[in-house]
């Protein structure tokens, strides 16, 4: 196969890849569009392998199998309250790839059709490749840990903030030194090592420091973040290798992760810089405000089925804390049971309301709630007045009306208006405050019940008291 | 003027035009697939692995090609977990049963 054979095929998996993207504009086509993606990558696979027939095709397709034998038992094996683990970890093997590449490039150009000694042109590129693969790997392997929960092995995996005085400046001292050598490398007239092997290192190690301040409520953005990286990582090698398909694939990466970022910032009402910047959530629990205690008014989940019987429309609104009970195949249940006497069910999921962008929508897809039910936010908000009861499960900052309140610190954060609903129904384990530290009016309501406990216990008892 | 073009602009363009086309096409995805959205982003960002294969190709085993494997290996477990998860995901997106 000659080498424009080649781009042409390499053109068609490029349009499979944008196709693959279009397909999820719908759930009815999406399953359509991974076809497509899977297509684009058989093609841009097997033509490369076509290309290099008498080199070492042997060794290549035993790492294929190795690798895809542990990616097919690990897509198999995850639970959905995991994919965010799961996407970091991915983002950070990507990461890790762009980085190995480049290396070779720089000791192998010719393996790449790339001319011997490196064009300065590509050498520019190869050291944008490499340090921005180099921040995801170290990047996701810290979100990794924070999210799955290994902080108390491993402080850095802290899901609270790690600060230190001087960080920024730190941070920023070698972000310019790193820039120095990769312009040291640059400039050379020949392979340099040193600088190339110090600039990689500089940028392991910013990594790491870029996600440690980063608190556990911010994690959507960072997925976002690095989903992002690791698609410009992807462009970045396709520069130095002259490669357009893995530009376009890396591109288009590279805008989705940025756009999710974008959304999870807006949903929770902080700027790009301010979670880059992290330390968010660090006073964690000093903000319980008003010793006072005010009056709530608590029931029994026998007293919460009865009103939502008796209700002609009800709105389910879960949070991630009902994830955390596994509670959501109880709450298929009692919206099952509540349809059978003729009570409208819908969701409302809050565009933050798992993990990362669109979790609470997999985990509801989960226990077979059919997706025609669930509604985002902006879709529903407006047919909260007209809902008799609004049950809240597991949910807090999302549905406080602090959030239209001037000077309170989630001041102009978009809600779920459940406070405009008839009734409303609260499950909570306890009165503790969410992840921004804040007290919520909504439990003071007069048309409030708050009912204490498990979500799961609590839903599978409303449940029986319907029956 | 004159003279061949720089393969670095012919990039560039390329750069762009996709970066143009992402943004319009992920703006239409519903918010309700960001997840798979984003493991499929994941998977198709491991085409990196055509760097890789090139990488491992020399026939000589030497310092860039036995990266070269490892890399493949590494971009592999992307390409089958990234696809195979995502369709996990949506095979999990069902309308109401009649």
């Amino acid at each position: 196969m000659s080498a424009s054979q080649l781009t042409l095929w390499y053109l068609v998996a490029s349009i499979c890849f944008i196709l693959a993207l279009k397909g999820l504009s719908s759930p009815t086509t999406a399953r359509r569009g991974n076809y497509f993606g899977m297509a684009g990558m058989a093609i841009a696979v097997l033509t490369t392998i076509a290309v290099i027939a008498r080199g070492r095709v042997d060794l290549i397709l035993i790492a294929m199998l190795i690798g895809g034998t542990i990616g097919a038992i690990v897509a198999r094996r995850v639970q959905m309250t995991q994919m965010p683990e799961l996407v970091a970890a991915m983002h950070s093997l990507v990461g890790m790839a762009a980085v190995l590449i480049a290396v070779a490039a720089v000791d192998h150009p010719s393996a790449f059709g790339v001319p011997d000694p490196l064009p300065r042109g590509n050498k520019l590129e190869l050291f944008i490749g490499t340090f921005v693969g180099a921040i995801t790997f170290s990047g996701s392997v810290i979100a990794f840990g924070k999210l799955a929960g290994l902080g108390k092995k491993f402080r850095p995996f802290s899901s609270a903030p790690v600060v230190f005085p001087g960080q920024h400046w730190l941070n920023l001292v070698l972000g310019l030194v790193m820039v120095g050598l990769g312009a040291a490398f640059f400039l050379a007239d020949d392979k340099l090592w040193t600088p190339f092997v110090a600039m990689t290192a500089l940028a392991f190690a910013l990594g790491v420091l870029i996600i440690i301040p980063i608190g556990g409520a911010d994690m959507p953005v960072v997925i976002s973040m690095l989903n992002s990286y690791s698609g410009w990582a992807a462009a970045g090698i396709g520069f130095s290798l002259n490669n357009a398909m893995l530009i376009i694939a890396g591109s288009l990466v590279g805008s989705s992760g940025a756009i999710l970022s974008y959304i999870m910032c807006r949903a929770m009402n902080r700027s790009f810089i301010s979670v880059i910047l992290g330390g968010f959530g660090a006073a964690e629990g000093a903000a319980a405000t008003g010793a006072e205690q005010k009056a709530v008014r608590s029931g029994s989940p026998e007293d919460a089925a009865f009103l939502l019987a008796n209700a002609g429309s009800v709105i389910f609104v879960p949070g991630y804390g009902l994830a955390v009970a596994r509670a959501q195949h109880a709450v298929k249940e009692l919206a099952q049971k509540l349809q059978a006497k003729r009570v409208s069910v819908r969701y409302a999921v809050h565009p933050v309301a798992g993990r990362m962008p669109g979790h609470m929508n997999v985990l509801l897809a989960e226990a077979e709630v059919p997706y025609d039910q669930v509604f985002e936010m902006e879709d529903i908000n407006s047919e909260f007045p007209d809902t008799d009861v609004a049950l809240v499960l597991g949910a807090n900052d999302v549905v406080n009306p602090l959030a239209y309140e001037k000077g309170s610190p989630i001041y102009g954060m978009p809600i779920l208006d459940v406070a405009k609903a008839r009734t409303v129904i609260v499950n909570k384990r306890s009165m503790a405050t969410g992840y921004a530290g804040l007290d919520n009016p909504l439990f003071y309501m007069e048309k409030t019940m708050l009912v204490f406990g498990d979500a799961k216990k609590v839903v599978e008892d409303m449940v029986k008291a319907l029956d | 003027m004159g003279g061949p073009v720089d393969p670095t602009v012919i990039n560039l363009v390329v750069f762009v035009l996709a970066v143009f086309v992402g943004y319009h096409v992920i703006w239409n995805v519903t918010p309700a697939l960001h997840t798979p959205l984003m493991s499929l982003t994941n998977a198709i960002s491991s085409v990196i692995i055509v760097g890789a294969v090139l990488a491992a190709a020399p026939a000589e085993l030497d310092f860039g090609s036995v990266l070269g494997v490892i890399a493949v290996a590494l971009a592999s477990v992307n390409v089958a977990g990234g696809f195979l998860v995502t369709q996990r995901m949506l095979q999990m997106f069902r309308k109401k049963q009649k």
